[in-house]
């Protein structure tokens, strides 16, 4: 009996495809528009005139940064910890990476400005520098979910416990196992943790707006009240960013050690043993 | 003179007793195998020398110094993994390297030692490789080499060859003794393998329980067995219930067999004796002193062996003959003498 094409299936298939995709292509038709009767990207090359957009987009991205590294610092060790020494404890650790999840961004910085606030002991938000440690430290909470299941994942993918016992024995001590032997085997795993925290941070609009802070997310909000053309275009280019940073985190994840990034690139030679 | 030397070693998890009263002394240079069944703590015991583990009483010398509170990255040892454990993200050299690295070796001296390695495990021509890019022979060559590239005290090898397939793991095994016997390096083996445990040891520490049931060279070991457990555990065996009948001789399977061995043993006493299928024929051969009657059950052609399942005084016997051209198989049914000598007869305490 030959298998009947399944038309329902791809026709549920198209219509899905259809929500996200229409939107995305009648958006970037929208934002060509901005010169009457031609199709231009004046809207973008406006964009980026603007000295604002350039100064947010900097913010937002050291911001980022500085977020993936803290990020980086304090899961990796945990996750580490966790898996050699805590092994039973590893459900209970898992759902406390979720609370983030849980708790909307909202209460998050509500309650750091209390906590923070001008009659704390801590009074971060009283000064620029202390409301940004704030917001970098709300950038790591919120992706906290994402780093830990990356970073966990890549350690569930080799075997740190043989692994680390293999380095001791050979002499290394805890740290130096981390620095060479763990961290550069889970790489992929912290780039894709890495660029997800990014992305989660760029565009984040809760926290940094009731931060007051002169970031990605707050100016693409304005822009949407403010201006027709420009919007359609942050958003198109936005959206364009975020597949960046899968693409990249995908070619992070897929390599292979000695392989070179570009796949399309010639590994390097490796010779045929001759036994 | 012992180089390794574990004294009334004791290991608890929990409620859990895994090891009780461990002792053993390895001379240097010996070839030392613990063999037991899964969960008898032989890995245990090797995780304690190599530092993985604190012993929970007793203690652990090398070379005559202290190590029991000693970390695993300071006691100067090679381990070897069964699932190899080599650093993915590095290739063979860098591998092999790594100890010396730690150690802080010039470059230059590094280089060398590395391409000394690998000729020794005959693998210099994969240097460039990655783990992921070789065999598990191979690899498991490469973690040999990565462990005994910085000199160490001690090798520890855990269950090294059990994720190989049966050529390669004969023909590691073979690697691993030629080069230990080449280096001299005092060894500590974990199997389960009994034919491992045999072939490659000086000597055999045979493990039930979390004790050392018996120690002693692998022919001791297989020939001699001193428990029940041993005896059942390493080879097979066709066992009686026995009496001791007087101060020279045990009766069994309904006949006294004079037996000047075992002049200890109290008249009276139950006893179990034992002898290997290997040790008993259908025909009598040379040296042969002593049968028993008994009826075919079946018999097995098995290409070099031949096996025949016999009834003896109520009880199954297995009987493996080498087969020869002349040899014919036993008929079912038919009447035999199970022939065997005095001294094949292995008399086991009774109760274990």
């Amino acid at each position: 009996m030959s298998r009947r094409f399944p038309i329902l299936s791809a026709l549920i298939a198209l219509i899905g495809a259809a929500f996200f995709i229409v939107p995305l292509i009648a958006t970037f038709n929208f934002s060509l528009r901005m010169k009457r009767g031609e199709l231009s990207f004046e809207a973008y090359r406006s964009v980026f005139d603007s000295d604002v957009f350039l100064g947010v987009l900097g913010f937002s991205a050291t911001a980022s940064l500085m977020a993936i590294l803290m990020g980086v610092l304090i899961v990796v060790p945990t996750a580490y910890w966790v898996r050699l020494r805590v092994p039973r404890a590893r459900p209970v650790i898992e759902f406390l990476s979720l609370m983030p999840l849980i708790i909307p961004p909202v209460v998050l910085v509500f309650g750091y400005v209390r906590l923070y606030g001008s009659s704390s002991i801590l009074p971060l938000t009283m000064t620029e520098a202390g409301t940004n440690v704030l917001l970098v430290i709300g950038y790591v909470v919120l992706s906290v979910p994402y780093m830990y299941r990356a970073v966990d994942n890549g350690m569930a993918a080799i075997d740190i416990a043989t692994l680390t016992e293999a380095a001791e024995s050979l002499g290394a001590s805890r740290l130096r196992t981390i620095v060479f032997v763990i961290f550069p085997n889970i790489r992929s795993a912290i780039v894709s943790g890495a660029f997800l925290t990014f992305s989660i941070s760029l565009g984040e609009f809760v926290i940094t707006s009731l931060l007051n802070r002169p970031a990605f997310g707050p100016y693409l909000v304005q822009m949407g009240q403010d201006f027709a053309y420009q919007p359609a275009a942050l958003a198109i280019m936005a959206f364009a960013f975020t597949w960046i940073c899968m693409v990249l985190m995908e070619a992070f994840a897929t390599r292979k050690p000695g392989q070179r990034l570009l796949p399309w690139r010639a590994p390097r030679s490796v010779t045929k043993a001759k036994s | 003179m012992s180089f390794l030397t574990l004294k009334n070693i004791t290991k608890s998890f929990g409620p859990n007793t895994v090891v009780r009263d461990f002792d053993l002394n390895v001379a240097p240079g010996e070839f030392v195998s613990f063999l037991g069944p899964s969960g008898c703590g032989k890995t245990t015991v090797l995780r304690m020398i190599a530092g993985f583990e604190t012993p929970s009483s007793g203690s652990i010398h090398v070379g005559g110094t202290d190590v029991t509170a000693l970390p695993a990255s300071r006691r100067k040892i090679g381990m070897v993994f069964q699932a190899y454990a080599l650093f993915p993200n590095m290739s063979v050299r860098d591998n092999v390297a790594f100890g010396l690295k730690i150690a802080g070796m010039p470059r230059a001296e590094i280089d060398t030692r590395v391409a000394e390695m690998l000729d020794l495990i005959s693998l210099g021509s994969l240097a460039d490789r990655y783990p992921y890019q070789m065999s598990g022979g191979q690899q498991q060559r490469v973690a040999l080499a990565r462990a005994l590239a910085p000199r160490p005290n001690l090798l520890l090898l855990d269950e090294p060859l059990s994720a190989l397939d049966a050529q390669i793991r004969t023909s590691l095994r073979d690697d691993i003794r030629r080069i230990q016997q080449e280096l001299g390096i005092t060894t500590v083996f974990v199997t389960h393998d009994q034919e491992e445990a045999l072939s490659i040891s000086d000597r055999v520490v045979v493990m039930h329980k979390g004790r050392a049931d018996q120690i002693g060279t692998p022919a001791q070991i297989y020939n001699r067995p001193t428990t029940r457990f041993v005896a059942d555990f390493v080879g097979k065996l066709n066992t009686f219930e026995a009496r001791v009948e007087s101060p020279q001789s045990i009766f069994f399977a309904g006949q006294n067999i004079h037996d000047p061995r075992h002049t200890d043993l109290t008249p009276g006493a139950p006893i179990t004796v034992a002898l290997r299928p290997e040790a008993l024929s259908l025909r009598p051969r040379p040296g042969d002193d002593l049968s028993l009657p008994g009826r075919v059950l079946h018999s097995t052609f098995l290409g070099s062996v031949i096996r025949a399942q016999i009834e003896v005084a109520g009880q199954q016997v297995s009987v493996d003959m080498f087969n020869r051209a002349d040899a014919t198989l036993p008929v079912a049914g038919d009447m035999a003498e199970v022939w065997f000598t005095r001294g094949d007869v292995l008399v086991l305490p009774s109760v274990m």
